[in-house]
């Protein structure tokens, strides 16, 4: 039945790129075959309860943009306060080296699109690009893993510590048909290195582009990650997201995220707590309305003695908005002494908008501490009285609350021009 | 410039106001006093617009207009304040950004030039030298983890700079301490002016021995049963509010 989706029989007839290195080729047609033959996942499948993809499913997107190296962008549109480092900029799937800042790259950095890494030493590559897969990828990374020719390889020497942060922006523009574009991470920081990584999705104008994202960071021991992730792809696209870290014996990631745009946006997260003491941390908000459908998987998974993840997530959901969000810890056999805690908190902005959240704990080990926990709500009626008995609008009102409600997300980003612009794009994205 | 006349008001379909009259001038000190239950409360949440607070007769002019047409934030862009019993905590609001979104959005509603950051700052800490509030408030955000003392200080500061020409202040000596109930009063009274009116409800007596009224008003049963000048409190404080039902309240109005 699932042969009969115009989604995946569109891609199923797409020409495999092809790279003239037979492991990944051979690899590539695999993975096509594997995703043709299973189909899209659908709502049945407990990790996919709360997203449906039939309306996806119902479309066909076009392969690749062969004109994606001459769309004008203006830079304005992936420019943000603090961020000045080092730059990959992707337009529709494609490097764009006129928009990218590579040169002067600070010392033990290397930075390259994967197209060019493939070119230069593919082997090298080898075992990351075929690990996904090998552990049951679903559909989106089987289509990636056929389909992605490009994206980003991102390496630190053991204790290189940059100071500028690495900006990775991932746009879509308008195109002569709806696209359909994949794109590959690869970051792995050496032992004791440190690095500020904004990880940016944004829009160029107005499509309805389908896109994949498969990344995979290694951290070694000791090594620091600053993530920020900052979704804003345009309001009719979809964006389906897999991430993968692996924490080293003291390895130290924490991650502010925003989802802001698109019209699906789906993101797996799995942490691998791999080495003893690493530590995890995410801070969160995802704000669905119009009919956009936000859907974020955190997996974290305490693999190692006295590993620590602490997580706190907001949803605000508006009109139609649909947010679905699942924490998911898992504290392994061995894994003694771990803390763990998560806390998710929603807030409904309309009757007609939804959110679904469900926190998971399962603990093997010893002598863990764990705490979590999700709530829906709604605005406090006496708090938005109390502001427009001073003077304040009801819109105003309303926004100031949600944003306040979002604010501890942000709190600690350490960078305070980009946490105001992000504490800004929050209450920009509140319709007044 | 206050008028109102014949006021009734339910709350979740209980009648709690029934035929409430009351004219404050300019520059006017009305206390509003009874007995709990009276309607006290409901008067103030009445007057600033709270949901809930259905209006079914009567009618409310503030400076010729029909107050009970304006939402609530038009009623404070028109000069109306209320300084809440139990102000509320709303964490992740800045205090200073709190205030100045208030009246940089009653400015704008009046057609008046919004204040920049910097003569915002001025404006504060003008007035933060009148009430005697350290900086360290507003700095935190609204209200979170303030003591009862504070949160009632911060809510004539509040007044203070947002300059209204009515305050109604319910019940703001309640929770207070007798230095906290001085300071809070010293406060009202630095802002007393021939322009700007007060009501004030209480309870207690108290509060009347350090803001001084003009008028007395006992309200029981929903309606002002009797007025008087500033030895009215002092009666009641003698008699207790049963002394004013045997004595003043007209015959079939019992609530």
């Amino acid at each position: 039945m699932s042969q009969a989706l115009p989604f995946v029989e569109a891609m199923g007839a797409a020409t495999l790129p092809v790279s003239g290195i037979a492991w990944l080729d051979a690899s590539r047609r695999e993975h096509l075959d594997a995703f043709v033959a299973a189909g899209l996942p659908d709502t049945r499948m407990e990790a996919w309860k709360y997203t449906a993809l039939r309306a996806l499913a119902q479309r066909r997107f076009a392969a690749g943009d062969a004109r994606a190296i001459e769309h004008a962008v203006d830079p304005a549109v992936f420019g943000l306060p603090g961020v000045y480092g080092p730059r990959l900029v992707f337009v529709n799937g494609v490097f764009r080296a006129d928009l990218s800042m590579l040169d002067a790259l600070p010392a033990g950095i290397t930075l390259q699109p994967l197209s060019q890494a493939l070119r230069q030493d593919a082997e090298s590559l080898r075992f990351v690009l075929s690990r996904h897969e090998a552990e049951q990828g679903d559909a989106f990374v089987r289509l990636n893993a056929a389909m992605a020719t490009d994206g980003v390889v991102l390496t630190l020497e053991a204790g290189a510590k940059p100071d500028a942060p690495v900006h990775l922006v991932f746009l879509g523009a308008p195109a002569e048909a709806e696209l359909a574009w994949h794109l590959r991470t690869i970051i792995e920081l050496g032992e004791g290195a440190e690095l500020a990584l904004v990880e940016h999705h944004a829009a160029s104008g107005e499509q309805q582009h389908f896109a994949t994202l498969v990344s995979d960071t290694y951290l070694r021991d000791g090594a620091v990650l600053r993530h920020v992730l900052l979704q804003q792809a345009a309001a009719g696209s979809s964006l389906i997201r897999r991430s993968r870290l692996q924490l080293g014996r003291r390895a130290q990631v924490s991650s502010h995220v925003l989802e802001l745009g698109g019209a699906l946006a789906r993101h797996d997260v799995r942490a691998e707590l791999a080495g003893d003491g690493a530590r995890f941390v995410t801070r969160g908000v995802f704000m669905p309305r119009g009919r956009q459908q936000v859907d974020t998987q955190l997996a974290i998974r305490h693999q190692a003695l006295g590993t620590a993840s602490d997580s706190v997530w907001r949803g605000v959901a508006d009109q139609r908005g649909r947010g679905v969000f699942r924490g998911a810890i898992l504290v392994a056999p061995g894994a003694d002494g771990s803390d763990a805690s998560l806390s998710n908190k929603n807030l409904l902005l309309s009757p007609n908008a939804e959110i679904d959240t469900k926190p998971e704990l399962e603990i093997h080990a010893d002598e863990v501490k764990a705490a979590h926990g999700a709530t829906v709500g709604q605005l406090d009626e006496r708090s938005l009285f109390y502001l427009r008995s001073r003077g304040i609008p009801m819109a105003e009102a309303r926004a100031l609350l949600t944003v306040a409600f979002c604010r501890a997300v942000l709190d600690d980003l350490p960078v305070t021009a980009l946490r105001e612009h992000l504490a800004g794009l929050l209450a920009l994205d509140l319709p007044t | 410039m206050l008028k109102i006349d014949n006021l009734h008001a339910r709350v979740e379909g209980k009648e709690i106001l029934k035929g409430l009259t009351l004219s404050v001038n300019p520059g006017e000190v009305h206390a509003i006093m009874g007995p709990n239950g009276a309607g006290k409360s409901t008067l103030g949440n009445v007057l600033s617009g709270r949901e809930g607070y259905e209006v079914t007769a009567g009618s409310v002019t503030f400076n010729g207009i029909d107050l009970l047409a304006l939402e609530p934030e038009q009623r404070a862009a028109a000069g109306v304040f209320l300084a809440f019993q139990y102000p509320v905590e709303i964490p992740g609001v800045n205090n200073t950004y709190f205030l100045r979104a208030a009246l940089n959005a009653q400015r704008k509603a009046r057609g008046e030039q919004e204040l920049d950051s910097m003569q915002f700052l001025k404006l504060v800490r003008e007035k933060l030298k009148v009430m005697q509030i350290s900086d360290e408030l507003l700095h935190r955000a609204v209200n979170e983890g303030f003591s009862g003392g504070e949160k009632k200080r911060n809510e004539i500061f509040q007044m203070a700079v947002l300059e209204p020409k009515l305050a109604i202040l319910d019940e703001t000596d309640s929770g207070l301490d007798i230095d906290a109930l001085k300071q809070v009063a010293q406060g009202v009274n630095a802002q007393r002016s021939p322009e700007r009116s007060f009501l004030v409800v209480t309870h207690y007596q108290r509060l009347l021995d350090y803001i001084e009224p003009d008028f007395v008003h006992v309200l029981a049963g929903g309606r002002i049963v009797e007025s008087g000048d500033k030895t009215l409190a002092l009666k009641l404080e003698e008699h207790g509010y049963a002394w004013v039902r045997e004595h003043g309240e007209p015959a079939g109005a019992s609530a």
